[in-house]
């Protein structure tokens, strides 16, 4: 494998650039909503994996340069960054080089996209950032979420609370007023001799313990509740829910899948085509970490990304790959045992569910942790209740018709046997 | 003196006060690395009950420790290469060549890992199917046994070393150098060679282990071509073959059962068939699929095919030949036969005598089968071994004229009858070298080893047959360090170029100009590489006119004692991959033995010997031939000629490896040579002692007649079909409670399944199945089936999900059981795979306590390994006996070493990963290859579209030569298995309409998903032509 083929060119590096001698022809960048709403898609189809308006990323920010530039230039750079450096252009080699000399690949755009882009990117400089979400707000949102239409629950705990303290106040009022009767009782003298026994009976707490219907009660809950606890356990050996162990390299799905919106597949290319969705290897990290060394805009190479640099070999200063290569040994989290068989291109590909289902809010995980239980009930159950999707897909036309014969239902895995054993285990 | 510091007023270091204050505890233990004991309170040292308190905290922390989850890794490539995605499959085109086999196939990999060989349905000489041993040589590259890189004098050497020691020795060796092969049919290699030769003064001898040097001999008279031409099978009416097993072990043969088995399908079109005579001694492949056979001694070959000549001579008015007659009416009718059927005839002969193939040659002539059926412009380059060359080289060797010898990928001295004489005359030379994957019984003798990469791990080329060209391509990156014997012989010649290179030059100078419609040599290239090969559009060249003269050939009669033929299974071939256990637990086609070698003998001579036969025992003989005694069981053959006995090479290896050393006896040494050539039958010298002492052979199917079991094969002849296509159905009725009589499946328990979406079913034709055994490997290869070794196949306790029954028959009177035991001489013989039916009505289901086999709504029957109990009902409820129980853990497990695929490292790589290894205590069977179904299905629905044909094959439908199994979709109308079994698809149950197609026991009624057709023999007439047997 040759290196270059793993790394491919680097996007939009500079925008940035003065006006340079050669003619140019000056267009006005629209500011109609249609227009700026395409040049939006087109930005973040293309351009967002290196560049944003307000903040540096692999390029520059991208704020004003509508204004610091004329369109023409920006169209010939926009079309060929490289024919531009190559131009001998002074200030355009400087910020070739401010950034590790990352070529921004060509792209062929019609004038119309191109200044759509623009107007975009002058609509959003406009705006002021938007700030990151800050962590602790999500604390306070937790009652919000439980509320909605039902009752809170904190509600629920005050009325019983209210209603034991109640009880005990009438179990009281009520143990006084017998007392109150049996005294009254005594201090009658003709009182017949039945009555008098049922009064001076004594009530022995310890012959009631000792009974044998309450043994029996208490030995039927203890070994009920045991029991109950037992097959609990049992059924949790092995299902590894919320597991979450440290990974050789603290990368974060939180900031890649929530904050910078990646596409899951851009990692793991193998979910919409194979069994596995496969765990990235570091070339697809160094698409973009040849040239993010480090976060937050710090100086130097992050200490967790150079361990992406240790696995291929890759001099950050140089920009040179060594023949020393070791693989980065990741702890897999989701272990199915090998009895089962699960593909994933079933699930993504043909039946269109997204990753969240199964593996839970993975962009806003840190570090990722085992969301499902992974269980075949768990398996079972969502069998049982998702539909088939169907829609435009030849394979099942006919599965549908004959459904729909004889049932008004929507038609579920279930329902075309993905209950059967040999669909899993094999 | 102040602390700290010694007398010399130099630094001193300290590890705590104590020593700083040296005081007398401190010095105590000073120098011992650990304190004596740590006192536990009161005691003087641990007691019983401490003992039992740390044993109770250790099991406590070891249970503890183990409930948590084992840490798993998942390590991604570094740099994934951009044409390998995990988990997705991916096909190379390559081409196997070994022994008698030859062909193009498909890799698949996983993971950048081998794991299945598939015929190259593409290529037009590779058969379609694969053999058994193509099928196995996946699991050859995994072996441990290889060597690990290059070797001097016994102990590891680098490449350079050895490299400029070979070269120093090859220009001190100042004579010639021999260097040794197999027959090459790589014009790339043996253009290497020619390089070598210019450099060095050398000679390549080219020797086969299963020689056919007389024949080719034949047609360099005859034609003036030394070879061996192609049979066309395919367009043949009349075949005869004289101990030719073109079925089985001949060159060729996956592509002679593809032609071959195109001549028996039988459909409402095609209502004829061609007809196949065999004289043999042996009861090979061939004779099992004959219409007419007829045993006859090995030394009645010549007096017969003369016979034959001068039957169908005098007929057209040549002359005719002299010497020994053979009188038989079964060859009368062959004559007769031939003279009907001229231009459509092809003559074969087994034997290895000149005389006896130039008599063929004129038969052939004379029946005007060449430029018909046979290519003399077509040779085959896999036999182009010269006998008389190779005895000169061991002569030369011995008389000390060889200075040097380089074996190519071969073992001379275990597989040449002067094997002996070799490995004595290698200490007469300078330099010895082989490329052996193995310190094999010759590269244990030689100076130097520098093994040679496996065929998946290299580059090469064939021509296989004459101008059909093919390629291998590296599957994998060479696991051990070895280097392609081409680029030995280039660095030893000192050519800088790599072989790659000298293929691409060889193809652009030769084969591109061949090609048209190419922009350029790379697109050539690179679209001969994706499919494997390139053949030319066929250009019909002029038959040569041969030039027979028999004048003063006369052959010899018919001699009195007994004789050895010797022959090849095909399973193990010719030995070279004897240490790959699925071949050697493979059944032999027509004795059902595993494990081993054995004389085959004729059950008559048998019981004259006094052989004492039980269940799978046997007793053994002393076999001496000229001089040489061996030790062997007797294996009482039906069918076997009278008088012969039959002995398989490929056994008896010391050095293969630890699978297969020590495995039979080792009949290379008994190969006679006959003015030249190599005989590989023993007419005179031969002699049999019983010595009473028994032996055990792991046999899968014992031998009986099938004794009236009519449900189970159904057959007919020709003639009956085309008057009654249902000729030799068995339809059973059953009575209902009113005595009604009425078709099975109309009376059921069950309430039958509804099947909406897909229904696979199987269709074996029984007429076009050979019997050949390579469904069985491909099985094992695809569904990872453990080896369980000989004593466990004594146990009946073999893994095989498809075995291929083999049944005896013949026409004599039911119920007249000495007819029938006599008619065991020479018996008809039907092969019928057999696999779990996937019945629709399955008796196993019903009976599982667990429901861990359960009914599918595409009509299969599932088994669920991880639900299965082993509680065994279902294998006692199975009417076909299909289901495999594990008696054993296999994988993992010491005691079945054999067992490699799963009992070492190297070995698993080989596995399936889409299919779990079971574990012990669970029951398995053929599946219809769910895995490969669910995947088809898969790659349908990804597309949006139904599953077609090719979308989901069966391993053993996949790799059958002869085509006779299809699988499919009975759902499907446009199916090939629903428009040749004419499926009517009706509520609950599918009928086939076909008239030859029925079920194995229907009167069971369990309704099963395969689906037989009926065996149909071209014979003229049930009863037998009563040969001279």
């Amino acid at each position: 494998m040759s290196k270059a083929s793993g790394f491919r060119p680097q996007i939009l590096s500079f925008i940035i650039l003065f006006v340079v001698s050669f003619a140019t022809y000056s267009q006005e960048i629209p500011t109609d909503e249609a227009v700026i709403s395409s040049g939006e898609a087109l930005f973040k189809a293309n351009c967002t994996q290196c560049h944003q308006v307000h903040k540096k990323v692999i390029g520059p920010a991208l704020k004003g340069v509508t204004d610091r530039l004329e369109t023409g230039y920006l169209l010939n750079w926009i079309r060929n960054s490289q024919k531009v450096i190559q131009g001998g252009d002074e200030y355009a080699v400087a910020l070739y080089e401010e950034y590790n000399q990352v070529a921004m690949p060509s792209y062929p755009f019609s004038d119309d996209q191109i200044l759509s882009l623009l107007a975009y990117v002058k609509a959003e400089s406009a705006n002021e950032p938007v700030q990151a979400a800050q962590p602790g707000a999500a604390a306070g949102g937790e009652v919000a979420a439980a509320g909605g239409d039902s009752i809170p629950s904190g509600y629920l705990t005050a009325i019983l609370v209210v209603l034991v303290v109640v009880l005990l106040l009438i179990l009281v009022v009520l143990v006084l007023i017998v007392s109150v009767l049996q005294r009254y009782l005594k201090e009658k003298k003709d009182l017949v001799e039945e009555d008098k026994e049922i009064l001076d009976q004594k009530f022995d707490l310890l012959k009631l313990l000792k009974s044998d219907a309450v043994a029996g009660v208490v030995i039927f809950f203890f070994t009920a509740i045991l029991l109950k606890t037992l097959i609990d356990g049992a059924f949790t050996i092995g299902v590894q829910q919320g597991y979450q162990p440290t990974q050789p390299i603290a990368f974060s799905h939180e900031l890649h899948a929530g904050q910078y919106e990646i596409d899951c597949n851009y990692c793991h290319t193998g979910v919409r085509k194979a069994k596995s969705a496969n765990i990235p290897s570091p070339n697809i990290c160094m698409n973009c970490h040849s040239a993010i060394q480090n976060v937050g805009g710090e100086a130097g190479v992050s200490s967790e990304i150079a361990k992406i640099y240790a696995a291929v070999d890759y001099d950050p200063n140089t920009g040179q790959y060594g023949p020393d290569k070791k693989p980065i040994e990741w702890v897999r989290i989701h272990n199915l045992p090998d009895l089962a068989y699960f593909n994933h291109s079933q699930h993504v590909e043909v039946g269109g569910l997204e990753c969240q289902t199964c593996h839970g809010p993975i962009e806003e995980m840190e570090v990722v942790y085992q969301y499902a239980p992974l269980t075949m009930g768990w398996c079972i159950n969502c069998h049982r209740e998702t539909e088939v999707n169907s829609k435009g897909n030849e394979y099942y036309s006919k599965l549908i018709e004959l459904h729909e014969e004889h049932s008004k239902e929507p038609m579920v895995v279930e329902d075309i046997g993905g209950l059967e054993c040999a669909k899993c285990h094999y | 003196m102040i602390p700290g510091r010694n007398m010399k007023g130099t630094k001193k270091y300290w590890k705590g006060l104590e020593q700083l204050a040296d005081n007398a505890e401190f010095k105590k233990h000073a120098d011992k690395e650990f304190p004596e004991y740590l006192p536990i309170a009161g005691e003087d040292g641990p007691n019983r009950r401490d003992f039992l308190k740390m044993m109770g905290f250790s099991v406590a922390a070891v249970s503890l420790a183990a409930c948590e989850t084992p840490v798993k890794k998942a390590i991604p490539y570094v740099s994934k290469p951009a044409s390998v995605d995990p988990s997705v499959p991916n096909y190379y085109a390559s081409t196997y060549v070994s022994g008698s086999d030859a062909l193009p196939v498909v890799v698949k990999t996983r993971e950048g890992r081998p794991i299945y060989i598939d015929g190259n349905k593409l290529s037009k000489i590779s058969g379609k199917g694969t053999s058994a041993q193509a099928q196995a040589s996946v699991l050859s590259l995994y072996d441990k046994e290889r060597l690990e890189g290059p070797m001097e004098s016994g102990s590891s050497v680098s490449w350079d070393e050895i490299d400029s020691a070979i070269k120093k020795d090859l220009a001190a060796a100042g004579g010639k150098i021999a260097i040794v092969s197999n027959s090459i049919a790589s014009p790339s290699t043996l253009s290497v060679i020619e390089k070598f030769k210019s450099v060095f003064p050398a000679d390549h001898i080219m020797y086969d282990t299963m020689s056919l040097s007389g024949l080719t001999e034949a047609y360099e008279k005859a034609f003036g071509k030394k070879v061996l031409p192609v049979h066309e099978f395919g367009k043949a009416k009349t075949i005869v073959s004289f101990g030719a097993d073109f079925l089985g072990t001949w060159p060729n043969h996956t592509y002679n059962n593809n032609e071959f088995a195109k001549t028996r399908r039988l459909s409402d079109t095609k209502k004829d068939m061609s007809r196949l005579y065999a004289f043999e001694s042996n009861l090979s492949l061939t004779g099992a699929n004959a219409d007419y056979r007829q045993p006859i001694k090995a030394s009645e070959t010549g007096a017969y095919v003369a016979s034959l000549y001068n039957a169908i001579a005098s007929e057209l008015g040549q002359p005719t030949v002299g010497g020994a007659k053979a009188d038989s009416a079964i060859l009368k009718k062959a004559a007769a036969d031939l003279l009907a059927s001229q231009g459509k005839a092809i003559v074969v002969c087994g034997s290895n005598d000149a005389k006896i193939q130039s008599i063929v040659v004129a038969i052939n002539n004379l029946l005007g089968s060449y430029g018909s059926t046979i290519d003399v412009n077509k040779a085959l380059n896999t036999r182009k071994g010269s006998d008389k060359q190779f005895e000169a080289f061991v002569k030369a060797l011995n008389g000390g004229q060889v200075a040097g010898v380089i074996f190519i990928n071969c073992n001379p001295v275990y597989d040449h009858p002067l094997g002996g004489q070799i490995a004595s005359g290698l200490s007469k030379v300078k330099l010895s070298v082989s490329t052996s994957d193995r310190l094999d019984e010759t590269a244990s003798l030689v100076k130097y080893q520098t093994p040679d990469h496996h065929y998946l791990e290299s580059w090469n080329d064939f021509e296989i047959v004459t101008g059909n060209y093919s390629l291998s391509q590296p599957t994998i990156k060479n696991i051990f360090n070895t280097r392609q014997v081409q680029d030995s012989l280039l660095t030893w010649s000192g050519e800088s170029k790599s072989y790659y290179d000298i293929i691409q030059e060889y193809w652009t100078a030769n084969i591109y100009p061949q090609a048209s419609g190419f922009s350029s040599f790379i697109s050539f290239w690179d679209k001969s590489l994706h499919d494997g090969f390139f053949e030319p559009a066929a250009t019909e060249g002029d038959s040569p006119q041969a030039n027979v003269d028999l004048s003063g050939i006369s052959v010899s009669g018919k001699s009195d004692g007994i004789e050895l033929v010797i022959y090849e299974k095909n399973s193990i071939g010719n030995g070279t991959q004897a240490n790959n256990p699925w071949l050697q637990e493979m059944p032999d086609p027509i004795t059902k033995a595993t494990w081993d070698n054995y004389l085959t003998v004729s059950p008559k001579q048998a019981e004259e010997w006094g052989i004492k036969l039980g269940d799978m025992s046997t007793q053994k003989v002393n076999l001496t031939v000229g001089g040489t005694t061996v030790e062997v069981p007797v294996m009482p053959q039906p069918g076997q000629a009278y008088n012969t006995v039959g002995l398989a090479l490929g056994y008896g290896r010391t050095k293969a490896g630890k699978v297969a050393n020590n495995i039979g006896v080792n009949a290379y040494p008994f190969i006679a040579s006959n003015g030249g050539s190599l005989a590989y039958s023993i007419t005179s010298g031969v002699s049999v002692e019983p010595t009473g002492a028994s032996y055990r052979i792991a046999q899968t199917q014992t031998h009986d007649t099938y004794m009236g079991r009519e449900t189970v094969i159904q057959e007919s002849i020709l003639s009956e079909y085309k008057k009654d296509p249902q000729a030799g159905r068995h339809f059973p009725m059953i009575s209902k409670a009113n005595g009604e009589k009425v078709k099975p499946h109309a009376v059921s328990l069950w309430k039958g399944h509804e099947y909406p979406n897909h229904h696979w079913g199987l269709m074996i034709d029984l007429n076009s199945c050979t019997g050949c055994g390579s469904c069985t490997v491909a099985c094992q290869s695809e569904n990872n089936i453990p080896v369980v070794g000989k004593t466990e196949v004594l146990n009946r306790r073999e893994m095989h999900w498809i075995r291929i029954d083999r049944y005896y028959s013949s026409d004599a009177d039911e119920g007249n059981y000495a007819a029938m035991e006599k008619a065991s001489e020479n018996p008809e013989v039907t092969f019928q795979p057999m696999m779990c039916q996937q019945c629709n009505n399955a008796p196993c289901e019903t009976v599982c306590p667990v429901a861990a086999t359960t009914h599918s709504s595409e009509g299969l029957n599932q088994m669920t390994y991880n639900r299965c109990i082993g509680t065994r009902y279902c294998a006692n409820n199975c009417p076909y006996k299909v289901r495999r129980f594990n008696w054993f853990k296999y994988h993992d497990n010491e005691q079945f070493a054999d067992n490699t695929p799963m009992n070492n490292d190297l070995g698993k790589m080989v596995l399936n990963p889409d299919v779990t290894v079971r574990a012990r205590g669970v029951m398995e069977k053929c599946t219809f290859c769910v895995q490969r179904i669910q995947y088809g299905k898969l790659e349908a629905k990804k597309e949006g579209r139904r599953p077609v044909d090719s979308d989901a094959v069966t391993a053993c439908a996949s790799a059958c030569p002869s085509e006779a199994l299809v699988f499919g979709d009975m759902k499907d109308p446009s199916s090939e298995i629903s428009q040749r079994l004419k499926i009517k698809n009706s509520e609950k149950m599918v009928e086939a309409m076909e008239d030859r197609a029925y079920h194995v026991l229907e009167e069971l009624r369990v309704m099963p998903n395969v689906w037989y057709l009926t065996k149909i023999r071209n014979k003229d007439e049930v009863k037998t032509v009563n040969g001279e047997a």
